[in-house]
């Protein structure tokens, strides 16, 4: 295997959130195999630079999988064709020597684009402070392990919890729903004690605030599922679902 | 067309949108709740669809369309059936009029589409074409109900229902439509039973695989019984249409 390919770049450029945007071609020739896809972007924005132009916005933070902040729709798959990786994590050996890719950015109403491949996840907080929390008294911290919590709940309330926030279900979803992440914060909270209480409050108060985000309903695809960095089960979608419906039943208010 | 159906949304929001609306109602305007409505009439219809196979089915019995035509008497001369019927109809009208708006809504929260998108990679051709399929159905339903439903209630047909349906079967291009609608109903309903139940809040990490496979073994038992009633009459398999026609 060789270990520099040529590829050209199809990247979508867009000046602010009110610019129309356009697709631009860049080639990048001799392209190391052992680079990551940002890495790959880097090495172009520094040419861009270096020609006096306007590199290519795009978001990253930690590159190693955990943060949620790269995001890019590469060759219509959210993050690329890989399974269980965020871009960070994606390769150029994953890609054909004289390849054209398209990057371009996540798509959706409530991911307003701020700059070519950067979207504004604002609304993922908006949901979040909706009802992704747990209110507790101050005072001192209560030993963790004295609350006895079964252990199959504990696993499946951190494989929720293993969501970054990225954005992939709803770049991915047909309909732009949030539905995999909001369930999958709603189970991080809702299968342990400290987030029992507020169990069926939180449903109802963040599924309004999703909706007005601007997301779409859930089809059930299964698209967000199979997109997910963390790979995130849509079991979570039908907790939530369980759980909305008993708390618009059972509210008093 | 499309901006009247927005418009009707818009209308719709605001009804339900209002600030001390109940709970247990304004579930109904969020996406959840629509998705609940449609979970609802589409079991619901699904019972339906049950209940119209074994009906298809009398005619496997090669009497003369007797069974059949007996059974199509007792579903038009029974009160509480009659009064079913206007549920049915109901159900048949909120689900694709939800159905609409939703795939309507759903569009609008992507304005920009991708130039490039694999979603075969991700999800199957049924799950994402629910709107096409449903609104092929629709047409198919409303052809159905004029060439038998409402010749026989309101048009005074005067041949039995066997006979209606034997005479139309026997023409290959009808024959021919019903075996293409039927296929689309077990594409739709491949998707659609199993995701009733996730919307129902119905599965888990068990029994997700179970509904799966329930709705393709559902989906297909409703395609060849339906799909099989014109293939057997148009070819006179077991003389079937033969019988009933007295050729």
């Amino acid at each position: 295997m060789s270990e520099t390919i040529n590829v050209k770049l199809k990247i979508w450029r867009q000046k602010n959130t009110s610019d129309k945007g356009r697709f631009e071609l860049y080639d990048m020739p001799g392209v190391s195999t052992h680079m990551s896809f940002l890495e790959m972007m880097d090495v172009l924005n520094d040419r861009l630079v270096r020609e006096g132009k306007d590199p290519v916005a795009f978001d990253h933070d930690c590159r190693e999988g955990i943060c949620g902040m790269c995001s890019m729709y590469i060759n219509g798959r959210a993050h690329g064709l890989l399974k269980g990786t965020t871009t960070c994590q994606l390769h150029m050996r994953h890609f054909e020597n004289g390849e054209t890719i398209t990057i371009e950015p996540w798509r959706a109403e409530a991911f307003p684009v701020i700059k070519d491949l950067a979207v504004d996840r604002t609304a993922f907080e908006k949901i979040m402070q909706a009802g992704g929390y747990v209110s507790m008294n101050t005072g001192n911290a209560v030993d963790g392990n004295a609350l006895p919590i079964e252990k199959v709940k504990a696993d499946e309330a951190m494989d929720a919890a293993s969501c970054i926030g990225c954005g992939a279900c709803v770049a991915s979803c047909k309909n732009a729903s949030a539905m995999l992440f909001m369930s999958a914060k709603v189970s991080q909270l809702a299968l342990l004690p400290q987030g029992e209480p507020e169990r069926y409050v939180r449903v109802l108060k963040m599924m309004e605030a999703h909706d007005e985000a601007g997301f779409g309903s859930c089809t059930n695809t299964g698209a967000c599922e199979s997109e997910c960095p963390k790979e995130i089960s849509i079991a979570h979608i039908a907790r939530f679902n369980r759980d909305y419906l008993t708390a618009s039943v059972v509210s008093e208010k | 067309m499309i901006r009247a159906f927005s418009k009707l949304n818009i209308t719709f929001a605001c009804v339900f949108n209002q600030e001390k609306m109940i709970t247990s109602l304004k579930m109904f305007y969020t996406s959840v709740g629509r998705k609940l409505i449609m979970a609802l009439t589409g079991l619901f219809l699904c019972v339906f669809l049950l209940e119209h196979l074994y009906g298809n089915l009398q005619l496997y019995k090669i009497d003369g369309g007797k069974a059949f035509n007996e059974y199509t008497e007792f579903m038009t001369g029974n009160m509480f059936i009659r009064a079913v019927e206007f549920i049915l109809f109901a159900g048949i009208l909120v689900h694709a009029l939800d159905g609409l708006m939703l795939t309507l809504a759903n569009r609008k929260a992507r304005p920009v589409r991708y130039a490039v998108s694999r979603q075969s990679q991700n999800s199957t051709w049924f799950s994402r074409n629910m709107g096409l399929t449903g609104s092929i159905l629709f047409v198919f339903f409303v052809i159905h109900l004029r060439e038998f439903f409402f010749a026989h209630r309101f048009g005074g047909a005067t041949e039995s229902m066997a006979a209606s349906v034997a005479n139309a079967f026997t023409t290959a291009w009808y024959a021919s439509l019903y075996i293409v609608a039927m296929i689309i109903l077990g594409f739709h309903l491949n998707h659609g039973f199993q995701s009733a139940f996730q919307t129902l809040g119905l599965s888990n990490h068990k029994y997700i695989k179970t509904w799966k496979c329930a709705g393709t073994v559902f989906a297909l038992i409703m395609m060849i019984g339906f799909a099989s009633v014109p293939v057997m009459l148009y070819f006179d398999f077991m003389g079937m249409s033969s019988n009933i026609l007295g050729k």
